[in-house]
């Protein structure tokens, strides 16, 4: 690793730390992945990965990926929470993997809810 | 991929090292391989969180859930119900001791979200041996800010005004020290880091060393510039190797990035640092000792005049401080002066870690605000007496600290109350007692420590503390007088008053505030030869009582020197003679026959 000749430097080092421990400091926008036995029978697995690989390709950091279990609504599954600070919480059903760009993009990065794939919504 | 969805934190720490941490770390990357997690879920090795009675702990993030006492055979449910599915493992939860809940989330534990982490902040938190992750959380932010937007004096004045104090026992303002340093004429300039750390059951030291290495580096490079100095020497016990090899990672790794050497970041200011392995003997946590230890001679204290702000190590000007004090001076330099003296008391700012143990429900490492009160710390971080069993005491600041009682259970902890009330803040050790323990035998085992560890220079700390041992051994056999506790009172002052260091100064404490607030057990011993707490092997006979014995032999067969004898017909009966009053046939009684009095 080159030195450290300025604040700058220290600044560049932390920003590219930052996701080393940002999953760790909680508190921001929240992807949640309904990954119970119908979930991944109908392919949650897929999705998840897909959104993890959308977070990265647009470098979002300030994002937590949970998974969660069965929370009965499974004839819709694979089903994502979106829940964005101070904002209700978003429930998409039936997600595909290329459904899970729109989401990233559409919901986190421009704060538009992706209304054809809402299930659910509560404060 | 670099973005990982879900961190799990597995504790390396000392104590999680010995409880089995490190095959809990290996199966559960073993296992995120198997199920093909290992490039979502990212596996972080820590230092210690503080909890070591409750490892190996394991944390995951972002729920921050506290899986507690894993093994290896827990890994498979783990990363299957949790890390897959995101359910909790209730059964490996931490417990509240007290109402039997389980609590999914770190900072809702009790014996954390009492606590006010600012030493601790990063232990637990991050993975030592990666300088990245300390960056991450604004490491080096402090040294950066300093060296190129603040001057020396400035840097000095904040440490000044935040009313820092230091933390290896004596209290004296850091500010004040450093800038007795800073004046001191001459052109070399030595800092040290004290991180001997020898009180028996103190940890605290050892785990910011583990779990934090850079915080303290970053606090050295601070007092280095604000002081002047360009070489520094961490002076770490040869009893704490992972704490050892973890700095010397730390510190080749801030070389590499250009934080420690030859023009730092493109100014005139230059330091190094060395680590030094301690030569073992409590003695050597003096500073006048540990600086003769460090340039090869016996670790023996010196008088002082002179101070080592004027004559230090190799007679050059020097600043010596603990490694706690150290460590809250970055985030003093970060935050401001204002914003750590409004965490405190009117003369005691910030905040301080103790090492909790005894007969509590929680026992482990705690930061807290001063000015906390005992009952809080006992009560809500501690959990309470272990077994429900009555308060009696609570010995603050480790072997030469003192003892206080349930009438100081509101005492605001701080340098001055503590001192006031006979005891002293120390290095922070904070040791329990219960009803069953006897405060002769408790002062008597404190006195053993420090007499033994006397490095035998001065007569009155050398003699003295024998014949206090002697006279408390003789009380604790029911064969003392009332001249003899005279005697062992005025011991106590003389040796307080005409020891040349700390540890005689301070050595007498535990018997001088026992005597003070427990004199009736001293009495009892000599007056009706009687150990009030049952502690004392010469002051108690156990018996078995004829009508109670169910005659199953149990206690004969465990007897270790065979002194109890009945049979199917004879009730037992304990030969009082040979009996070695170990207690083994009072715990093995199934029918509660066998009496201690
Ligand atoms: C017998 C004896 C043992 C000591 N052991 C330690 C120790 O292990 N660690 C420590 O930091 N200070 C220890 N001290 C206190 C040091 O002499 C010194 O006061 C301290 O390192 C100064 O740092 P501070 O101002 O940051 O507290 C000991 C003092 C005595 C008398
Ligand atoms: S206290 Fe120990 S030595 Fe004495 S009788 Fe009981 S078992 Fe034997
Ligand atoms: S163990 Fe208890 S009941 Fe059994 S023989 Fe001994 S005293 Fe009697
Ligand atoms: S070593 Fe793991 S909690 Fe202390
Ligand atoms: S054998 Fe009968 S009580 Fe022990």
């Amino acid at each position: 690793m080159p030195k450290i000749t300025s604040l700058e430097d220290l600044r560049k080092i932390k920003e590219q730390a930052k996701d080393l421990t940002s999953a760790r400091s909680g508190g921001k926008t929240r992807i949640i992945v309904g990954m119970g036995t119908c979930g991944i029978a109908a392919g949650a697995r897929d999705v998840m990965t897909a959104i993890l690989a959308e977070l990265d390709k647009r470098g979002l950091k300030e994002v937590t990926v949970e998974t969660t279990g069965c929370i009965g609504m499974c004839q819709k599954e694979p089903l994502v929470d979106v829940i964005r600070p101070g904002e209700p919480r978003i429930t998409y059903g039936n997600v595909e993997p290329k459904d899970a760009a729109r989401i990233v993009v559409e919901h986190l990065v421009n704060g538009n809810v992706v209304e054809d794939k809402v299930v659910g919504r509560t404060d | 991929m670099a973005l990982y969805r879900a961190h799990v934190l597995i504790c390396k720490g000392t104590g999680c090292t010995a409880s089995g941490g490190p095959s809990v770390y290996s199966a559960m990357q073993e296992e995120l391989k198997r199920r093909k997690l290992d490039r979502e879920i990212m596996l972080v090795e820590t230092g210690c969180h503080g909890m070591c009675e409750m490892g190996p702990i394991v944390v995951v993030y972002p729920e921050g859930a506290l899986y507690c006492r894993v093994t290896p055979e827990d890994v498979p449910e783990i990363v299957e119900e949790h890390l897959y599915k995101g359910r909790l493992v209730e059964r490996l939860l931490y417990t509240v001791p007290s109402e039997m809940t389980k609590i999914p989330h770190y900072r809702d534990i009790p014996f954390y979200s009492k606590q006010h982490r600012i030493v601790l902040r990063n232990c637990g938190y991050i993975n030592p041996e990666h300088i990245e992750e300390y960056i991450s959380r604004d490491g080096y932010q402090a040294f950066a800010k300093a060296l190129l937007e603040m001057t020396p004096e400035k840097t000095l004045e904040e440490v000044k005004n935040s009313g820092l104090r230091g933390r290896g026992g004596a209290g004296f303002p850091t500010g004040l020290k450093w800038e007795f340093a800073r004046k001191a004429p001459g052109d070399k300039k030595y800092i040290i880091c004290n991180a001997d750390e020898g009180d028996p059951g103190a940890f605290m030291d050892r785990s910011v060393l583990e779990g934090d290495p850079h915080s303290l580096i970053e606090g050295m490079l601070l007092g280095a510039y604000a002081i002047g100095a360009d070489e520094g020497y961490i002076y770490c016990r040869a009893e704490y190797p992972l704490a050892i090899k973890r700095l010397k990672n730390a510190i080749a790794q801030a070389e590499e990035l250009g934080l420690l050497g030859d023009r730092i970041m493109g100014t005139d200011f230059s330091f190094h640092l060395h680590i030094k392995e301690g030569a073992g003997a409590f003695v050597c946590g003096e500073e006048t000792a540990l600086m003769a230890s460090i340039e090869g001679k016996r670790g023996m204290p010196t008088p002082r005049p002179p101070f080592p702000a004027q004559h230090g190590l190799w007679g050059k000007p020097t600043n010596i401080n603990n490694v706690e004090t150290w460590a809250n001076v970055p985030q003093i330099i970060l935050n401001g002066a204002e914003w750590y003296s409004s965490i405190g008391t009117e003369k005691s700012k910030g905040t301080k870690v103790f090492a909790l143990t005894g007969k509590v429900k929680n026992t482990g490492l705690i930061e807290v605000p001063m000015g906390i009160t005992i009952r809080e710390i006992v009560f809500e971080l501690g959990g309470g007496i272990l077994n429900d069993k009555g308060f009696k005491a609570v010995q603050v600041g480790g072997p030469s600290g003192g003892c206080l009682t349930e009438e100081h259970l509101d005492l605001p902890v701080d340098y001055e109350s503590l001192t006031a009330a006979g005891a002293i803040m120390g290095s922070g050790g904070l040791v329990v007692m219960d009803e069953d323990t006897c405060m002769v035998d408790v002062s008597k085992f404190f006195l053993e420590f420090t007499q033994r560890e006397s490095c035998g220079k001065c007569v009155p700390c050398r003699e003295g503390t024998k014949q206090m041992l002697l006279l408390l051994e003789k009380i604790t056999r029911g064969e003392g007088t009332m001249e003899d506790l005279e005697t062992l009172e005025e011991l106590a002052q003389m040796v307080k008053r005409m020891s040349l260091c700390g540890l005689g100064q301070t050595a007498p404490n535990p018997v001088l505030t026992t005597l003070q607030y427990f004199r009736d057990e001293y009495e009892a011993h000599i007056k009706d030869r009687e150990c009030p707490a049952k502690a004392c092997a010469a002051l108690i006979a156990y018996t078995i009582d004829p009508e109670a014995c169910k005659k199953c032999g149990l206690c004969a067969k465990n007897c270790p020197v065979n002194c109890i004898s009945g049979d199917r017909q004879t009730p037992y009966k304990i030969d009082q003679e040979r009996c070695i009053k170990c207690g083994t046939c009072l715990e093995v009684c199934p029918f509660n026959a066998v009496h201690k009095d």
